[in-house]
């Protein structure tokens, strides 16, 4: 194994920086922080990703907190409503942007490269730097609140109500300039993952032997491609409006803030899907595990997932039931939804007849995939509600609508991510997350979960409006309104709690001072056939895939009645870490360089137009340094045995140059 | 194509379109969205052109003739980059340089004519924040602009690397993916020039 210190440190390599091109240097690998702003590592960056999606979620989650005080009791007091309508449109974006999406990236940088079998990705650079960049943008986006508060139109923020008049503060101009800035990662990262799905597959991995979460990934990835460059033109259109005086939305003059709405929710619908769908991906890989059965029906699953895909693009006007868009259209985008609830309810019924006749084990990544199961079908149910219009023009605007979202959002995207980091938690950090306390954790979560949105359906068909930052005594709202502070707080709780048992199961685990067997829970997928902690150049050997769950198939094999029999110890077929000449790619320091330019812009844009000409300094030193130097770093070490080849060319992708494969060892 | 005339150590892809190549396609994917929006306003805008005693609309000011004559200019630029693609598959760096420079040529006259054409509708009047119409117009051109900038940049910063020995035939592919890039643009000039200029 090629760590140096602690679990995650890349293997020994040149310390000082070589100069290839005599002004740009390529940094080797370093240890302590200047390997991990320098690295292209996609297990390093997943990691990344997670942390800094957990530091936004304290934010998002102390705005939520300060919500449902103010509302815990009639006539609230904490916030104005000034600043209530920041909180919640801050709560949103964060929870959206810079919490449920970057949380799925993490789990597909860390895990795609291992489950289709490849090095790394196919850009190693290109997915720092969508690390970085997406960093830059959570950052421009939170700025606000320390330079003159943040956005306070709602997370769509509708024209004309986003326009200069209604909202005269620049947190619209921050809202923009992020999640513009956040646009450009999630195209980087989606061009990169695309890429290295199609194209870095294991020899014998074919489109449908890859695992379910392989192809949910690619699916969301997809949506992402041509999601965010329709909410980053609408948003450019804002921004000109905004800051140099254009006319898209300035009604006096003839513009049709409907054109906002159908922007945003051509984006924003199969938004919806890029935040689920990595869920689903991560409990279509856990249940099989626990269940010990194969998936059931994994062609639908996938074409499932390939239809929501497209269906997703033909629903975004049930967003606008009541904009008064006419009865054609009201009536096509209805049963448009209701029909995409088709594709959905396949995999809610594919994921229970995998579990059914299994032998459960009920660990904590099934108890929270379960949890998804329900808690979304709940939400899809009431999603389903939505999609009969005349229902939803009662519904829509209410807290009705808040339970609804909150409970795929969170009762299905949330619960998914947190029993994937149960569940892979081993393979990243090389120890478990304890058992009892992530049992416990689980039902706390529950509980906390329903008491907060379970009565807000309640309240939003009472009529309790959204987006109002208080009520009176006698509307009758105060009971339900009560429970659900109670019920975030225990949300609070259980996130604490989920904290401490993050830290109580790393000491734990450092004084028993264990080595973890690389496959802790008897699973399918080509990663566990690696180290846990996963080794730095990740296979030893490019595996050969002949079936779906090959690592599996393996270990085990049917007899003649069908029973499961173990054909061989999971040693046996594991890898034990130990490859050597693996050619990895070099770590650099311009991603981070490139990124670190653009809030200048967008802070440019916004306060003074000098600073967007140091950004964009920033941004073509960038560039170009990327571009002139070399795509590895000809003296740098390639884990334990250094048997690199002695050209050095420009193939930007060393994750291409592949270990020896495993079909050609064995022929 | 096939992936082993470029550079990855001969290391054949799952899909044989090398990585680098296919991930231009993908995000050529993306831009189509990015156009779509802005066509889909413009569309939706183009008779909004404000409540003012300056009334007209974009395409009461259009000077056609002059604007075919520069849409040409942009066509032909992606035969010169189809020249000098394959000048660089054969090795020939000079012809390769030429044809670049022909290309970026081509597309800076392009953009002198829509600088041309932008300051000829600020003088009768008609700028960016006159009307939706008007500010839907420039947003879009001005966006295609932007992109031809770009890959005329792409295209010198190209040239500057055969000089420096950094791209040569092993390289082809670079000049190809350029390529594409520069394509797509005239292509979507193509369907902007039809959009937003041909149909009244």
């Amino acid at each position: 194994m090629a760590t140096t210190d602690g679990t995650l440190a890349l293997g020994p390599g040149v310390d000082a920086p070589v100069r290839p091109m005599g002004v740009f240097a390529r940094p080797g690998s370093t240890p302590g922080w200047r390997g991990w702003i320098t690295t292209v590592d996609h297990k390093r960056i997943g990691i990344m990703y997670g942390a800094a999606a957990l530091f936004f979620f304290l934010i998002g989650g102390v705005e939520a907190l300060l919500i449902r005080l103010q509302l815990a009791a009639p006539e609230g007091k904490v916030l104005s409503a000034d600043l209530y309508n920041q909180v919640y449109t801050m709560h949103g974006t964060t929870m959206i942007f810079l919490v449920v999406m970057p949380i799925g990236a993490s789990f597909m940088n860390y895990l795609l490269p291992l489950q289709v079998g490849a090095r790394d990705v196919a850009f190693p650079r290109m997915n720092a730097l969508s690390f970085w960049v997406f960093l830059a943008g959570g950052i421009v986006l939170n700025s606000a609140w320390l330079l003159g508060g943040g956005a306070d139109g709602g997370w769509f923020n509708y024209a004309p109500n986003n326009g200069v008049m209604f909202s005269p503060t620049h947190g619209i101009d921050f809202w923009n300039m992020g999640l513009i800035i956040t646009g450009i990662s999630s195209l980087v990262g989606a061009v990169n993952l695309i890429v290295t799905v199609l194209n870095l597959r294991a020899p014998g991995m074919t489109l449908m032997r890859m695992p379910v979460f392989v192809w949910m990934s690619l699916v969301t990835q997809f949506m992402l491609l041509f999601a965010i460059p329709v909410l980053t033109s609408a948003q450019f259109l804002l921004l000109f409006d905004r800051l140099f005086g254009a006319r898209f939305f300035d009604v006096s003059q003839g513009a049709d803030p409907l054109l906002w709405q159908h922007l945003f929710w051509i984006f924003g619908h199969p938004e919806v899907y890029i935040m689920i769908l990595p869920a689903f991906g991560l409990i279509s890989e856990m249940i099989p595990v626990f269940a010990r059965k194969p998936i059931f029906g994994y062609p639908f699953m996938v074409f499932s997932g390939i239809a929501i895909g497209f269906m997703g693009w033909g629903v975004w006007a049930h967003h606008m039931f009541a904009s008064g868009m006419g009865p054609i259209s009201v009536a096509a985008f209805s049963v448009a939804t209701m029909f995409i609830a088709v594709p959905t309810g396949v995999k809610i019924l594919n994921w229970l007849a995998t579990m059914w006749g299994g032998k459960l084990r009920f660990d904590t990544p099934l108890l929270y995939s379960v949890g998804l199961v329900t808690m979304f079908t709940i939400g899809g149910l009431s999603g389903v509600t939505h999609a009969v219009s005349p229902a939803d023009t009662q519904q829509t605007d209410t807290y009705y609508i808040v339970a609804h979202f909150h409970y795929v959002l969170f009762g299905g995207a949330l619960f998914g991510f947190v029993g994937g980091w149960y569940f892979w938690w081993p393979k990243v950090f090389g120890y478990k997350l304890s058992e009892f306390h992530g049992k416990v954790n689980f039902w706390i979560l529950m509980v906390g979960f329903n008491l907060t949105f379970g009565p807000m359906h309640i309240l939003g068909l009472q009529g309790m409006p959204r987006r109002t930052y208080t009520y009176r005594d006698n509307y009758g709202f105060n009971f339900w309104n009560l429970v659900a502070t109670i019920g975030a707080v225990i949300i609070g709780i259980s996130f604490l709690y989920f904290f401490w048992i993050i830290w109580k199961s790393w000491k734990d685990a450092k004084a028993a001072n264990a080595v973890l067997s690389g496959d802790p829970w008897d699973a399918r997928g080509l990663e566990w056939m690696i180290p846990c902690p996963a080794p730095a150049h990740n296979f030893d050997v490019t595996p050969t895939v002949t079936r779906l769950d090959d690592f599996w198939h393996r270990k085990y094999a049917e007899d003649e009645s069908g029973r499961l029999i173990r054909v061989a110890e999971t040693a046996d077929v594991s890898m034990k870490g130990d490859g050597t000449g693996v050619h990895l790619p070099s770590p650099s320091y311009w991603p981070i360089v490139l990124a670190s330019g653009l809030p200048f812009i967008g802070w440019g844009l916004i306060f003074n137009l000098w600073f967007c000409l140091l950004g964009g300094l920033i941004v073509i030193t960038g560039i170009y340094g990327w571009v002139m130097e070399p795509a590895d770093d000809p003296e740098a070490g390639h884990g334990h045995e250094d048997d690199h080849p002695s050209d050095s060319d420009d193939s930007s992708a060393a994750a291409e140059v592949a270990a020896p494969e495993e079909a050609a060892l064995v022929d | 194509m096939a992936s082993a005339d470029h550079t990855d150590h001969g290391l054949v892809t799952s899909t044989g379109v090398s990585n680098e190549k296919l991930g231009m396609w993908v995000f050529l994917g993306s831009e189509c969205l990015l156009f779509g929006g802005l066509i889909s306003s413009f569309l939706l805008y183009k008779n909004r052109s404000g409540t003012s005693s300056l009334h007209e609309r974009p395409h009461d000011l259009y000077d056609l003739a002059f604007t075919s004559i520069s849409s040409f200019v942009l066509l032909m630029s992606s035969l010169t980059m189809v020249l000098a693609v394959s000048a660089i598959q054969r090795g020939e760096l000079r012809n390769t340089r030429v044809w670049l420079g022909v290309t970026a040529l081509l597309g800076s006259i392009f953009i002198s004519g829509q600088v041309y054409e932008f300051k000829e509708f600020l003088n009768a009047g008609y700028g960016f924040t006159h009307s939706p119409a008007w500010s839907a117009f420039f947003a879009l051109t001005g966006f295609h602009g932007v992109h031809v900038s770009l890959g005329i940049v792409m295209l010198l910063s190209a040239i500057g690397l055969t000089l420096t020995g950094r791209i040569g035939r092993g390289q082809a592919e670079s000049v190809e993916i350029v390529g594409l890039y520069w394509h797509f643009v005239d292509v979507v000039w193509v369907i902007i020039f039809t959009v937003v200029y041909l149909i009244k």
